[in-house]
């Protein structure tokens, strides 16, 4: 990256010259005019992102619209990597982007340092994201700490051919009025599907349902001012028993970890009629489920709706050009720009104009029976609730519960009783 | 420049003849000089490794049990001191004890099988085979290969449901194992990777220390009638002591700080549901990086390199009496 920006630099240098020799030396200073004309300085600014975010051609118009712009592109190619290059740049007080791309996940550690962040709040920007992800990037005192990008809105997808070897409908509508709107229903449907004894099981993975399940509690594991109640609250319990008693007692569950190679091949080998899809999982579907006819995605979650995974644009304090940041970080996350990053690499958008749009409205899944996705998402991205609390012990919390789960469901070395006496040892020890 | 810092001044208190107490201190001095060119230049040449050292090694190590004294958060940084409460904590954790045993299984069922097959390949390999150059190189390539991918690789042959090596038991008429469910299974899966990848790297360095040994040696114990078995036992062996003593060492260190293989082991990377495979250097992953407590992870990264001190002494002591033990039979 270096190198093109000192060639740049030289040919402007080159260009002056010429410009010097031709006769108007005494001018000189009137070189400086047409730069200075748009009014700024050239800034160079740096962008971290990960994965796709599908920013490659809408860098280069930014570029055009803004000539005093430079823009470099850091990739980092998974999500893990990015995150230990933002906290131990944090840490470290400098080096970091002057826009940092965040995960939903990170959230919950990085809003206990507000003061890292700058205050993204503007009115210019108002309305402009669904209600639960602009929430979900907010402190207690107001501070928005990064702009929304995608989301991951969840559905439920099925494999049709194995509801129709078990007698049951596979058309869209008929499964959706099947799943019904709570889990008791799903669970009830699967019951139905496993007593017909075709052989493949319900669903793929306990920690996968429960995890579905738990980002409708309102706090599951923290109270606000950071007293662990994820022990006590019995609501946690009562999800961990439901999905345990569904994996065990009523052999819904394939026992496969999810993103396991057993999870991966039990695509190929039919183990499990549904799985909880957000929208950018359906790649995943394709990619695993590739020659597996019947896949298909019902326009409904269980309990509501639920949100799973999307990704925000944010500006670390500890940069120098925090404004032409702020307003690099404004534009791409505006409705229009994020409507060509979907065009791009399918990133579901989380901007309320966004979901109205004709391009996504229109979009359909081949694989998916050619399914109406845009539609489907759009309507499951309307349908999430408020965003959960999650407090910076979340993530160390949420892992013990998989574990739990896991010990119960795909390992079977514990039952949900032993296994939830481990997992009080191991909040313990947070 | 030593030289001529040596001859220069010689040359001028001969040309000037001048018996003076100038040129006497002058002569004094410039022997002082070179004196110390000859006392200091060795350890001057060879001091940019330990000022590298002191940087890269040193510093950290000392900055690490300095961390472990504070309450120290990965983003907030450096909190409240605390004495060694961060010690007195990591140690009454299952948890820790839980990783030690992991990382000691591990450990032995990498090294020991490791450095007794590198010593058989070695052996082979240094008879007398066609394209020799071949052979050598081949045992090599697993090394080339990045831990990763051979995890990646590997963790697939063990899936517990679909994986090859299951199904090749299943073939067999046995009950697939539980790669990632038991405990010691999971340990021999993962010793498995680390024996794959540094076995010929090993065997190599055996190799090269076999070929050293002078050949009437072999001769004489021939002629003593020591059939090959003997010859390897009694000679190869014994003659290969500080080279198994440098082997155990290097292995002892690689595999107490064991972390790539088990952590791509699985999709979580925490070392499994009941932690059946949490090795000591993931716990400090887990400690800082999941959990963000610095202070705890460097409490486990000193107890840790305490242990690998204690080992690798063991590990000395133990070597150099087999081979000595060896030497005189």
């Amino acid at each position: 990256m270096k190198f093109p920006r000192k060639l740049a630099a030289l040919s402007a240098s080159a260009a002056c010259l010429t410009l010097a020799l031709s006769g108007c030396g005494a001018d000189a200073p009137k070189n400086a005019g047409p730069t200075g004309e748009t009014g700024k300085e050239p800034v160079t600014l740096s962008l971290a992102t990960f994965n796709e975010f599908g920013y490659e051609d809408l860098l280069k118009e930014y570029e055009t619209l803004n000539p005093n712009v430079t823009i470099q592109h850091k990739k980092a190619a998974t999500t893990n990597e990015a995150r230990d290059n933002l906290t131990t740049r944090l840490a470290a007080g400098s080096g970091l982007s002057d826009v940092e791309a965040i995960e939903v996940d990170w959230l919950s550690e990085l809003k206990e340092y507000p003061d890292q962040f700058v205050d993204l709040k503007d009115p210019a920007v108002e309305g402009r994201w669904l209600d639960w992800k602009t929430e979900a990037a907010t402190t207690q005192d107001g501070h928005l700490i990064g702009y929304g990008t995608d989301s991951g809105p969840e559905a439920v997808c099925y494999n049709g051919a194995l509801l129709e070897a078990a007698g049951m409908p596979s058309d869209r509508e008929s499964v959706e009025k099947m799943l019904g709107t709570t889990w008791d229903s799903y669970f009830d449907a699967g019951k139905k599907f496993v007593a017909a004894g075709t052989g493949p099981a319900w669903f793929d993975s306990a920690g996968a349902i429960y995890q579905g399940m738990s980002n409708q509690m309102s706090k599951a594991y923290e109270n606000e001012d950071g007293t662990v109640i994820a022990a006590d609250n019995p609501e946690v319990k009562e999800v961990y028993t439901k999905v345990l008693n569904a994996s065990t007692q009523d052999n819904l569950s394939a026992h496969l970890g999810q993103w396991s190679n057993d999870w991966v091949a039990g695509f190929q080998s039919q183990k499990f009629a549904t799985t909880l899809c957000p929208g950018w999982m359906l790649g995943v579907i394709e990619g695993n489920a590739a020659g597996v006819e019947g896949w298909d995605v019902a326009n409904v979650f269980p309990g509501g709706g639920g949100n799973w995974g999307g990704s925000y644009l944010t500006v670390p304090s500890q940069g120098k050009n925090q404004a032409e940041a702020k307003k690099l970080a404004a534009w791409l996350t505006a409705p229009e720009q994020q409507i060509k990053a979907f065009t791009a690499k399918g990133t579901f958008p989380s901007q309320v104009e966004a979901l109205t749009s004709e391009e996504l409205l229109g979009q359909t899944n081949a694989f998916f029976n050619d399914a109406p996705t845009g539609k489907i998402f759009a309507e499951r991205a309307k349908a999430v609730g408020d965003s959960p609390f999650k407090g910076p012990k979340f993530f160390a919390i949420n892992d013990a519960m998989q574990q739990a789960l896991t010990r119960v469901d795909v390992d079977k070395s514990d039952d949900a009783e032993s296994s939830w006496a481990k997992f009080l040892t191991a909040v313990k020890s947070l | 420049m030593s030289v001529t810092d040596r001859v220069r001044p010689q040359g001028q208190s001969i040309d000037e003849e001048k018996p003076g107490n100038r040129d006497v201190r002058r002569l004094a001095f410039s022997q002082q000089v070179s004196k110390w060119d000859v006392k200091l230049s060795p350890y001057l040449y060879i001091s940019p490794f330990f000022l590298l050292f002191a940087l890269t090694g040193l510093f950290p190590l000392l900055y690490t049990g300095w961390v472990s004294l504070h309450n120290w958060n990965l983003i907030g940084g450096q909190g409240k001191f605390i004495g060694f409460e961060n010690f007195g904590f990591v140690l009454g954790q299952p948890y820790f004890w839980n990783a030690v045993g992991n990382t000691l299984s591990i450990f032995l069922l990498s090294s020991v099988p490791q450095v007794v097959l590198a010593l058989l390949i070695a052996a082979v390999l240094d008879a007398n085979l066609r394209a020799k150059t071949f052979w050598r190189m081949g045992v090599l390539v697993p090394f080339v290969v990045a831990p990763v991918a051979v995890g990646l690789i590997f963790n697939n042959l063990f899936a517990d449901q679909f994986g090859l090596v299951n199904e090749f038991l299943g073939l067999l008429g046995l009950d697939p194992v539980r790669w990632h469910s038991d405990q010691f299974a999971s340990h021999v899966a993962i010793a498995t990777m680390v024996n794959f990848r540094w076995i010929g790297y090993n065997a190599l360095i055996f190799l090269a220390a076999m070929q050293a040994i002078p050949r009437d040696v072999f001769e004489a114990a021939t002629i003593d009638g020591a059939g090959r078995v003997r010859q390897f036992l009694s000679v190869t062996v014994p003659m290969l002591r500080p080279t198994v003593i440098f082997v155990a060492i290097t292995s002892t260190i690689g595999g107490l700080q064991i972390f790539d293989e088990p952590r791509v082991f699985d999709q979580s990377g925490l070392g499994g549901a009941d932690r059946q495979w949490q090795t000591l250097t993931m716990y400090i992953w887990e400690l800082g990086w999941g959990q963000r407590n610095f202070g705890r992870a460097s409490a486990v990264a000193w107890l840790l390199f305490l242990m690998i001190v204690l080992i690798a002494l063991v590990n000395f002591l133990l070597t150099r009496r087999i081979a000595n033990q060896g030497g005189r039979k």
